[in-house]
């Protein structure tokens, strides 16, 4: 009996990704859960720009590539001209948080009904590792090299609590693929993100905290430490907003 | 017997699977390159293996297929 294989929805092809970045199991996750809900013939994915540009190769469903940052506005043209269809966005922090901070904060706003993918790595991965908005203060990258200080660059944003806050999103929670617990309970929420765009609740945005060992200077297995030790604590995993949630749950 | 296979050519080296195995039966390999040049997971001892897939579920390259007997 097969316990664990390749899902379909993700091509057999190798992936550009350096060893040990967590990029690679997010796109297994998301293609893990495309499979589940038997939706790859309908689901458009919206490819950003950072170090998964290439995303549009790694998945059999079709594929737009967005300008930078711009992918929930891309998003939001497929899914009002084609309600039927299943879009998702796959944006790291750069491109969600930077520079598509207000295409990212308008969709939400105006409650798309789109499921967004939001990896959260600290650091501008493909550009060769300058500070991103979610830098963590102290942290050393070659745009902060004394390391970002609160004072001049000010304090990383937490994108879910932040759009949370909106009306139009339905779900917002924080996962983080540290360990195999925890990736497996990232693969339920973006389940879930899937399901709620199936069953048109609204926006969902998942937050995946994630790993960039060549741009950190660590080994993969550092990283995932790095991640644990000093992430974690300032981005709390959990469910930010959930629409379903009962009252008591709250 | 429980089988783990390893696509190796797809392998980076990064190492994740070895830290997550309960059963601490995957190492790199010390002897063998693959394509790339990375040395690749290899399992030493298969009759150990218990099926979690737990190594599986932490590599980013989708290496690894598991099967239980």
């Amino acid at each position: 009996m097969v316990v664990f294989d390749r899902p379909k929805a993700l091509s057999d092809v190798p992936l550009h990704y350096c060893p040990g970045c967590t990029h690679g199991i997010v796109h297994r996750l998301v293609a893990e859960a495309i499979d589940d809900l038997g939706v790859v013939d309908k689901t458009v994915g919206i490819a950003p720009v950072g170090c998964s540009v290439f995303a549009y190769n790694y998945f059999e469903c079709d594929m737009i590539e967005a300008a930078h940052g711009r992918a929930p506005a891309v998003a939001t043209g497929v899914k009002r001209t084609n309600p039927d269809t299943v879009v998702f966005t796959y944006q790291g922090d750069g491109d969600l948080a930077a520079i598509g901070t207000a295409e990212t904060v308008h969709a939400c706003a105006r409650g798309e009904n789109l499921t967004i993918i939001f990896i959260n790595n600290c650091i501008y991965g493909m550009t060769g590792g300058q500070m991103a908005p979610t830098s963590m203060p102290g942290q050393v990258t070659t745009t902060s090299p004394y390391g970002r200080d609160r004072k001049i660059q000010g304090s990383p944003i937490r994108v879910c609590e932040m759009l949370s806050t909106l009306d139009g999103v339905a779900y917002a929670e924080r996962v983080s693929v540290d360990c195999p617990k925890n990736v497996l309970h990232a693969k339920k929420a973006i389940k879930k993100a899937f399901q709620n765009q199936i069953d048109k609740k609204g926006l969902s945005i998942i937050e995946v905290l994630s790993t960039c060992p060549s741009n950190w200077g660590k080994s993969p297995i550092e990283s995932l430490e790095w991640l644990r030790n000093e992430m974690m604590p300032y981005y709390p995993l959990g469910v930010y907003k959930d629409i379903d949630a009962k009252e008591e749950d709250k | 017997m429980n089988k783990v296979t390893f696509n190796v050519d797809r392998c980076k080296g990064c190492g994740l699977c070895v830290t997550v195995c309960p059963k601490k039966i995957i190492s790199l390999s010390s002897t063998n390159l693959n394509q790339k040049g990375y040395h690749p997971a290899e399992i030493t001892d298969m009759s150990k293996c218990i099926a979690c897939a737990m190594c599986a579920t932490m590599c980013p390259d989708t290496v690894i297929k598991v099967e239980k007997e």
